[in-house]
């Protein structure tokens, strides 16, 4: 929690005022029992009506004060939660732009969704709960003791008493179940994540008929569940009546002593009267403690997944004075060996050692597994080697800066998303400034002219989030278009017409080798088809290179080669449709 | 309008918490009375504490504090009996609140199971999810809080509104009056927070879908270098939702000091107005009788400004059980149906016969409705489409006219492009969607006649997205038939192909699978789905698209796997790979919902038409 303390920023007065009007308006509340006394003692009992009117003007003043420093305290603790926890979402977000592919790995879509939004909610709620009762209770402990003490010091000793053993019990309690709720809403967690699990599966659900068998596998966890927050919260029904008891045992004493001095004259009946709400007070913050205590607890865990994301070290930044310009598309990989996890020795590529000249056409083909998408990420640095080098234009891409590396190198990714916006707006991610006219010559270039002319908007059509308004071979058309707005020295399509027919397929790839010839392209693909008309083709076996060749060579001497071409030209063609 | 309905669902949820655990909502009344009347007692005690024991101690000049210590001891008794009752209370409370979650979440769940496809298909998931973790709870805050709070002040109100009654008449009044102005007050704050904390809650979700549009495609920001960009939009959205969630939390706050303080001027006014007419002479109000009514006039004004934090609760648990209630009321998935798949055997007479063992034939129980008889018709497997048409929404139609037959044991591909209606056609046999016209048939009856149940259970489906449970290898086969034997189960992996990689798993058929079977494989994660199928072993299979994301060496044996499932049952099968559709007894070539072409793969060669162009990749027009 201490480590997000810089994430007031600006709203640090805030953070700072809010206690001080919170003191302000302890202790005015404070002095109101005071005043209450001496209105029943001097006004009422000394039938004084002046003192009455005088002490009652005072009490006003002073409930007016109190008024305007609660609102204030309010105001600024609500100023400095609400802006503490914008701040902190910006902080992760611009965090997670920073990231990295593997960074990204690591952490879930949803999991960054969570930890953005109900994650800081939590932590929100936490701060607005300690910067008002974190400071107003132990202020208005020690503040109304201090009256006891001053009215009466025998009496407040008893109290500085009681309240130490509510003060313990009350930990106890927080401490004892706080364990067991973490565990609690572990259990809970898991619940809810076979419920996701149910809704994402609905129809092997209803295909298989278990619905009923769902529902009994779901009722026994619940059940289970409900025990187990009974059993946490059965301890913490504890607390309220010891709390009472404690009052009640406070106030009990008080009537009895305070009687024998007030019998003995050394006590008056408006000191009996605020020693009792002193007494009430005091109990009252320690509660108000304990309460904060769980909710701090319970938000620990919050605290803990935004600190995951915010300490994560990013792998891949800038280099000091970074190469600003990228010469030539040439591709050189010099015995790399790269794995997800650096040190776990599962390497999923080893001594690649590949030599690809500027403008020329390389295909990759390999099963799945077997490293051919993570040949290709290395190029524009999406990842980090383990060992070897790879080289862009003769220069290592890690002295690129990153931004340069990424203009030349556009990779179409595997798995790729349209944002929500028109399909103009969608283009110019490649290039902000394109033309309307650059944006047409690149949408020609993916074949994605002829349907985007179809509809009624044109270019202006509006995508909606994740593209799901359009088909899944208008998509990936739409994106190769995207990645061809950088007018890139190299670009990679990894298996990215996988839901375009054949026939589309053979037209984009004619274009591209027609119109931007100088590009040097990388094409990872299972189709046969769509790497037969390259230069010259990698096969990768797990994670090795097994050869690298013209692909009429390739159909002769290697033999995985040969298996994937031969199975699928006996299979004629293929149904990959858009 | 709103207001009327969030109040409605708060009652519901009472009246929820209320059927369930009657007993115990009335031992917790009687804790809470309990527990309250004892802090009455002791204000009380505090009244006549002054005038009945103090005063007379302090004038006499024997002191006997014997009949104080006699109250005290009472008094005593009776606080010691309001601290069980609390007891009772809050721990009978846990169960009631506790209880009523579980409840709630199990009809919840139980009720969404029995939901339409359809559903499914218009609700986003992540929204039918918040709804089990954020709108459940805020519905435990009401229950266990608000509730209680609400009976104990609403005692605590009355009681003392009693007892000041019958000190003072006109003291009352004011009381009354000022204690109107803090309920005024709640009023007015409620009103506005309530208005700015719904277009918190807008924000919320603006920034909320931003966000997940983003990380969604975290990479692809990456790859085009658009962080700069992707952080400026971010501010501007997350700069509004700072701005309203701050307004909804500063006016929530001003609610507490607001109401002590007019507290506090009541007491004040009650001080000042009560001695004015105490050293007037006023009658019947003597000092003692002034500050017993002043500490009551404390007590009044405590539990309003108690209440009044408890708004916000009641706001956000009032949009919780609307949703939550939203959910629950959906429309259950109908079903008409009254033939029954039932295990039969043939008697002497080569009838057959219903029976209640497993004998491993079954046949279709349809009674018919006019004379009271019951036919046996064999399951065989027959399917087909007469005249069908069929649209999602109603009025626009994505099947057209589909006619198809398919006879036991026949093997029947469709192919043609994404969205020209091949998985449709799927779903309307296991009756995911029903048709609008047109007639689906299976062994000659129609479906909309068999009880949705047991025309699933007839039939055995694969899909692209495996869908695997968290749970054992086993239990996923298992899943396919649940009284199946281990034996079977495994005998049904062999025939998947999954045997092999499932021994070799680090705890064989016993290894937990996990987010939806993410340490595996996709092709295994395939093979396992069709070793599931093969368990049921059902007359009628459909495989939907079931290789198409698995790599070319992989497929040879998810291929093997699917021919030997699929050897003597009808099967429907979806695909882009010719291995899998060549040798079918029809392929249905679909466009735009209609089933342009139908034949082997030879005739279709032969016909030279749209199967042939997407067989060659010589799409016409587009080279």
């Amino acid at each position: 929690m201490r480590k997000l303390a810089r994430y007031f920023g600006k709203y640090k007065v805030n953070a700072i005022l809010s206690p001080l009007f919170t003191f302000a308006e302890v202790l005015l509340e404070i002095l109101i029992p005071f005043i209450i006394a001496l209105i029943i003692d001097k006004g009422i009992e000394g039938r004084n009506m002046d003192a009455l009117i005088r002490y009652g003007v005072l009490m006003v003043i002073c409930a007016l004060f109190s008024l305007i420093s609660g609102v204030l305290a309010g105001k600024n603790a609500a100023k400095a939660a609400t802006g503490f926890s914008a701040n902190l979402r910006e902080g992760m977000y611009g965090r997670i732009q920073e990231f990295s592919f593997s960074n990204i790995d690591k952490f879930s879509t949803p999991s960054l969704v969570t930890r953005l939004t109900t994650d800081v909610t939590n932590v929100q709620n936490a701060v607005q709960m300690i910067l008002r009762i974190l400071v107003r209770a132990p202020s208005m402990l020690i503040a109304s003791w201090l009256m006891c003490f001053a009215i009466n010091r025998e009496l407040s000793l008893v109290f500085f008493f009681a309240m130490l053993v509510l003060g313990c019990v009350l930990f106890a309690i927080a401490k004892i179940t706080m364990p067991i709720f973490q565990n609690v809403f572990k259990r809970y967690d898991e619940l809810n994540g076979s419920v996701e699990e149910n809704v994402g599966a609905i129809r092997t659900v209803k295909a298989y008929v278990r619905e009923d068998y769902e529902k009994k596998k779901f009722d026994k966890a619940s059940d289970n569940l409900y025990r187990m927050f009974v059993k946490a919260e059965s301890l913490l029904a504890f607390n309220n009546p010891v709390m009472m008891f404690v009052i009640y045992s406070c106030i009990v004493m008080v009537s009895w002593f305070g009687a024998h001095y007030i019998a003995n004259g050394v006590m008056s009946t408006g000191n009996l009267t605020s020693l009792l709400s002193y007494v009430i007070s005091m109990m009252m913050s320690l509660m108000m403690l304990s309460m904060v205590f769980v909710m701090i607890t319970m938000s620990s865990a919050s605290v803990k997944r935004i600190n995951e994301v915010l300490s994560e070290s990013v792998e891949i930044t800038n280099p000091e004075d970074p190469v600003m310009s990228v010469s030539g598309g040439s591709i050189d990989f010099e015995n790399v060996t790269f794995s997800y996890k650096k040190g776990s020795g599962k390497n999923v590529l080893e001594n690649i050692d590949l030599h690809i000249k500027s403008g020329e056409t390389v295909g990759i083909i390999g099963a799945t597994g077997s490293g051919k998408s993570s040949l290709v990420n290395l190029i524009s640095r999406l990842y980090d080697v383990d060992s070897g080098c790879v080289k862009v234009g003769g220069i290592d891409v890690r002295k690129y800066d990153v931004e340069t590396l990424r203009d030349s190198v556009a990779v179409v990714l595997q798995k790729n998303v349209l944002f929500s916006g028109t399909i103009l707006e969608n283009l110019r991610w490649g290039n902000e400034k394109a033309s309307e006219e650059e944006c047409k010559e690149a949408l020609e270039l993916a074949s994605a002219d002829e349907f985007v002319e179809n509809f009624p908007d044109k270019y202006n059509t509006y995508i909606e989030q994740g593209g799901t308004n359009v088909s899944g071979g208008q998509r990936q058309r739409l994106c190769i278009a995207r990645a061809l707005m950088k007018k890139p020295k190299i670009l990679i399509l990894d298996d990215s017409t996988s839901a375009v027919d054949t026939a589309t397929d053979a037209k984009i790839r004619k274009a591209l080798s027609e119109k931007i010839s100088e590009t040097t392209k990388l094409i990872v693909s299972q189709r046969i088809s769509s790497i037969e008309s390259a230069d010259r083709v990698i096969v990768l076996d797990s994670g090795h290179v097994d050869a690298f060749d013209t692909p009429e060579n390739l159909l002769k001497t290697n033999a995985i080669y040969r298996e994937v071409a031969l199975a699928q030209s006996e299979r004629g063609g293929d149904f990959d449709q858009e | 309008m709103k207001g009327k309905s969030s109040k409605r669902d708060i009652l519901r949820v009472l009246g929820y918490v209320f059927r369930h655990y009657k007993a115990h909502v009335f031992v917790v009344l009687l804790g809470i009375i309990g527990s309250s009347l004892a802090t009455l007692v002791m204000t009380l005690f505090m009244e006549v504490l002054i005038d009945d024991y103090i005063i007379p101690l302090t004038l006499s000049s024997v002191r006997d504090y014997s009949s104080l210590a006699f109250a005290i001891m009472r008094l005593s008794l009776v606080l010691f009996v309001g601290v069980l009752c609390s007891y009772v209370f809050n721990r009978v409370m846990v169960n009631v609140t506790q209880g009523s979650l579980n409840n709630l979440r199990k009809d919840l769940f139980s009720n969404m199971e029995s939901l339409p496809i359809k559903y499914f298909d218009t609700h986003a998931h992540g929204d039918i999810m918040s709804v089990y973790t954020n709108d459940i709870d805020t519905l435990r805050q009401l229950v266990s809080q608000v509730f209680p709070q609400l009976v104990h002040s609403s005692i605590t109100l009355i009681s003392t509104f009693i007892s000041m009654i019958v000190l003072d008449v006109p003291l009352t009044l004011l009381t009354l009056f000022m204690v109107s102005l803090m309920l005024f007050s709640t009023f007015k704050i409620s009103g506005l927070s309530k208005k700015y904390f719904f277009s918190q809650q807008k924000e919320i979700g603006k920034v909320n879908g931003y966000i997940e549009e983003m990380m969604e495609g975290q990479k692809v920001v990456k790859v085009f270098c658009h962080e700069k960009k992707a952080i400026e939009d971010f501010k501007v959205l997350n700069e509004e939702l700072r701005e309203s969630s701050y307004k909804a939390n500063m006016i929530a706050s001003i609610s507490m000091p607001l109401n002590a303080n007019i507290g506090n001027l009541s007491y004040v006014l009650c001080a000042i107005f009560g001695g004015f007419l105490a050293l007037s002479g006023h009658v019947g109000l003597t000092i003692g009788t002034l500050v017993a009514f002043l500490n009551l006039n404390k007590s009044f004004s405590q539990p309003v400004t108690q209440l009044s934090q408890q708004v916000n609760s009641v706001v956000m648990a009032s949009a919780g059980a609307s949703r939550l209630f939203a959910l629950m009321d959906e429309e259950p998935e109908k079903d008409d149906g009254y033939v029954e798949l039932v295990n039969v055997k043939t008697d002497e007479y080569g009838n057959l016969v219903e029976c209640r063992e497993k004998t491993n034939s079954w046949a279709w129980k349809h009674p018919h409705k006019a004379d009271g008889s019951v036919t046996y018709i064999p399951l065989e497997g027959e399917i087909t489409f007469n005249g069908v048409d069929f649209g999602y929404s109603g009025e626009k139609m994505v099947l057209h006219d589909i006619r198809m037959y398919a006879h036991p044991g026949q093997k029947i591909a469709l192919v043609g492009s994404t969205g020209a209606g091949k998985t449709t056609i799927t779903n309307l046999i296991n009756r995911f969607y029903d048709i609008q016209d047109g007639k689906i048939r299976y062994d000659n009856i129609n479906i909309n006649k068999i009880k949705k149940p047991d025309l699933r259970r007839s039939l055995g489906i694969v899909l692209q997205d495996t869908n695997l449970f968290t749970g054992t290898v086993m239990e996923n086969i298992r899943y396919g038939r649940l009284d199946a034997s281990d034996e079977e189960c495994i005998s049904a992996a062999r025939l998947a192909n999954a045997d092999d990689f499932i021994s070799r798993l680090p705890d064989g058929y016993d290894t937990m699978l996990t987010g939806g079977g993410a340490s595996l494989s996709q092709g295994q994660r395939q093979m396992l789905s069709i070793a599931r199928a093969a368990v049921q072993d059902p007359p009628v299979l459909i495989l939907d698209e079931a290789t198409s994301s698995i790599d070319t060496r992989t497929e040879a044996l998810v291929q093997k796997g699917m021919d030997r499932l699929m050897k003597g049952r009808t099967s429907f099968v979806i695909a882009h790979r010719l291995s899998t559709i060549r040798n079918a007894d029809c392929i249905m070539v679909m466009d735009h919902g209609r089933i342009i072409e139908r034949g082997t793969h030879e005739e279709l060669i032969e016909k030279k038409g749209r199967y042939y162009q997407l067989y060659t990749g010589k799409g016409a027009g587009n080279e």
